[in-house]
């Protein structure tokens, strides 16, 4: 048993490993790739980013009614559903934004990436690539990471400005919390530093999904259960990366 | 005959020797001998899951051998780097087996694809080039398609217009004449052998079809059990009398060359004595 | 030709109401960092118990906030804590006889330090110490006097 252990224990390491040396393949190349290659990094924002846009502001309106709501219910215990706005304020930017928006993103954009780029795999294109002397990384890797990587904080933003307005609507419109009240004591008990943890965490979450997805895609098995494989793992394996960093960011943020 | 033999080993552009390859547990090359000749067209044939892909890969360094080398116009390419790799690559053009044409791509795009990534040709110089090798197949009524569109063999079609679209030295051609209709099969057959004698390049040519595989090839390899069985002009094999050369040139189910993929006893597993 | 019209369009629209939604979180939904870019003095102040003050919690005069908690530190020699606050320049003339309290906002809320002002003639300035203090209130002592002062009543009666 200790010997299964172990060898499970090797093997998370060889991977990880192998992981951290995809990731500084990719970040070698990004200059590279971001000047010549611009127009598909476009592309892959559209793709990863606008695409994803509708989705996220639903889901974040709910979760700021939600949040408005539960704020209310238990503040007004203590008389203080004035401070619903710090309540929802807070869990927004420095939580619930941050991670709502990358575990959607896992489930949008990451699959998409998985298994478009795991089905060019096992339909040979990725060889015909190299076979025309054209880089996969540089062609179709990259463009993808990058395009993830610089969506996942504007749609972060857009969750948590959307979320804010969401229990705007709910407090103030459905459960009459004085507007000023609402937003001054957001404004005053929030600074730059909460919304920079927010920013933060959504720029490693970037890095972690759209990495995972790009890695799963290109070492999936290229067959139709492989890329399936691929496509699932991507969402499991961002969502625990996501609340593990996410655990470890807050914590060194409150030091 | 005498001509070949005499011939130097310059004049060979792809030379392999003692060719060892392993799929996990599985000998796919044991020992393999093959010689391509510069500006001939060679057919290599063999029964489906000999190696014929994995000797194609193997040659363009999509995988590596487990032991012996492989030159390439006089350059042993274990050694190459990166960048002498992609240089040498860029002298190939191959025709996958499925096409492996770029799904986000049109038809068009895919064909312009190389040019793009390795040329400074203008749009319009690029447009006549991509027009061009596809009125060759056939295909430029279909240039404004995706590959999702068209049928596998017009798919395979567009994808040896894209791997002729930068004018390789080497072209090599992964089962070619699959699902294609007897009428395009001829004009592919003719292309080509045209394409090798019009361009001086050279041709390697993966199929099972023997009778279109004599009217283009030079030489070909007959390839079984990981070596050469046989190798020699369309006549020489016709005639050879071999019972393994036979077998295949004349297609018969029965001889040396198992039918079978290697299996348990066809009735014990019938009757379920196998675990399982 | 189109359709990559259609995605940069589409790329662009999401970028800027990506970036227009950054600049609504660091605009409307925090007060920005009052005194972060502004120039400030700092003076400190001693308190037996600092209660749960943290430091960047705000200094306040009549309610306004004036600037913010830099340092709180345990002074060994003396014994007592020393609170370092860096007040915004602009108020450069508060009586040097102010004293400071630890206050809690609202009933629960988080504390901070209320200036009261004196009527000295001369001013806090960059290194001074605000002499009179009151420290926190800290709720478990005020329990327990509650109750000590209760079962007092109980035993007079
Ligand atoms: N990725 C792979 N992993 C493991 N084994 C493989 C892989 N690809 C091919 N093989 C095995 O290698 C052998 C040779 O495969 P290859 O594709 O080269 O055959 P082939 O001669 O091209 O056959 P066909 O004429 O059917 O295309 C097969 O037996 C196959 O099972
Ligand atoms: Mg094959």
């Amino acid at each position: 048993m200790p010997r299964e252990l172990w060898i499970t224990f090797v093997e998370f390491v060889r991977t990880f490993g192998a992981l951290t040396l995809f990731l500084v393949e990719l970040l070698i190349q990004v200059p590279r790739v971001f000047v010549r290659r611009f127009r598909l990094i476009v592309a892959q924002v559209y793709n990863a980013g606008s695409l994803s846009l509708v989705i996220i502001m639903v889901c974040g309106a709910f979760v700021g009614g939600v949040l408005a709501l539960q704020g209310y219910a238990n503040l007004t215990r203590f008389n203080a559903e004035d401070a619903v706005g710090i309540f929802a304020g807070f869990a927004l930017i420095k939580e619930l934004g941050p991670v709502i928006t990358a575990l959607l993103f896992a489930g949008r954009a990451g699959t998409a990436l998985a298994s478009e780029i795991g089905l060019m795999k096992a339909t040979d294109q990725l060889s015909a690539m190299e076979m025309m002397a054209v880089d996969p990384i540089r062609r179709v890797v990259l463009p993808r990471f990058l395009g993830g990587v610089i969506a996942m904080p504007l749609l972060t933003a857009v969750f948590s400005m959307i979320g804010l307005l969401g229990a705007h609507m709910v407090g103030v419109m459905l459960l009459s919390i004085d507007v000023g009240a609402f937003w001054q004591q957001m404004q005053s008990t929030l600074d730059l530093r909460d919304v920079s943890e927010g920013i933060l965490k959504s720029v490693v979450f970037g890095v972690i999904a759209s990495l995972l997805a790009v890695w799963e895609g290109y070492n999936a098995i290229p067959t139709a259960e492989g890329v399936s494989r691929a496509t699932t793992r991507t969402v499991v394996l961002t969502a625990i990366a996501v609340l593990i960093t996410d655990f470890m960011i807050t914590a060194w943020f409150l030091r | 005959m005498l001509r070949r033999e005499m011939n130097a080993p310059r004049d060979n552009i792809v030379e392999i020797r003692d060719l060892h390859f392993s799929r996990g547990a599985r000998k796919i090359f044991d020992g393999l001998n093959v010689d391509i000749k510069r500006g001939q067209v060679t057919a290599i044939m063999g029964p489906s899951g000999t190696g014929k892909t994995t000797l194609l890969r193997l040659i363009t360094r999509q995988l590596r051998p487990d032991h012996g080398t492989i030159v390439v116009d006089g350059v042993d390419i274990a050694n190459l780097n990166k960048a002498e790799l992609y240089k040498l690559r860029k002298r190939f053009g191959m025709l996958f087996q499925n096409g492996a044409l770029l799904t986000d791509l049109s038809v068009f795009e895919n064909v312009a694809f190389p040019l793009r990534e390795h040329t400074n040709l203008s749009n319009r110089l690029i447009r006549h080039v991509v027009l061009t090798k596809l009125h060759a197949v056939g295909l430029r009524g279909a240039a404004d398609m995706m590959p999702g569109e068209l049928s596998g063999g017009m798919a395979r079609r567009v994808a040896l217009a894209r791997a002729m679209a930068t004018d390789p030295d080497i072209l090599i051609y992964d089962e070619p004449f699959v699902g294609l209709d007897p009428i395009s099969m001829g004009v592919i057959v003719r292309l080509v052998r045209r394409m090798n004698d019009a361009l001086g390049i050279s041709s390697i040519l993966v199929s099972h079809d023997v009778d279109e595989i004599s009217t283009v090839s030079d030489c070909s390899y007959l390839l079984s059990d990981g070596k050469v069985a046989a190798s020699g002009s369309p006549d020489e094999l016709n005639r050879a009398s071999s019972e393994l050369v036979r077998q295949f040139m004349h297609g018969m189910a029965d001889g040396p060359v198992a039918f079978h993929f290697a299996a348990p006893d066809y009735a014990e597993q019938l009757l379920g004595r196998d675990s399982e | 030709m189109k359709k990559t019209r259609t995605v940069e369009l589409g790329a662009g629209l999401f970028a800027l109401l990506g970036i227009g939604a950054l600049f609504f979180l660091t605009t409307q939904a925090t007060g920005g960092d009052d005194f972060a870019a502004k120039e400030v003095y700092t003076v400190q102040a001693r308190f037996d118990n600092v209660g749960s003050l943290k430091p960047r919690a705000p200094v306040s005069m009549s309610g306004v906030t004036i600037g913010r908690v830099t340092k709180i530190e345990f002074d060994p020699d003396v014994l007592n804590a020393v609170v370092t606050m860096s007040i915004d320049k602009r108020y450069d003339r508060i009586p040097d006889d102010s004293d400071a309290s630890i206050l809690t906002a609202g009933l629960l809320g988080s504390q901070y330090v209320g200036l009261q002002a004196g009527g000295s003639d001369f001013y806090l300035e960059d290194g001074s110490e605000v002499l009179f203090t009151q420290s926190a209130v800290v709720l478990e002592n005020l329990i327990g006097k509650f109750l000590v002062g209760n079962s007092g009543k109980d035993d007079d009666e």
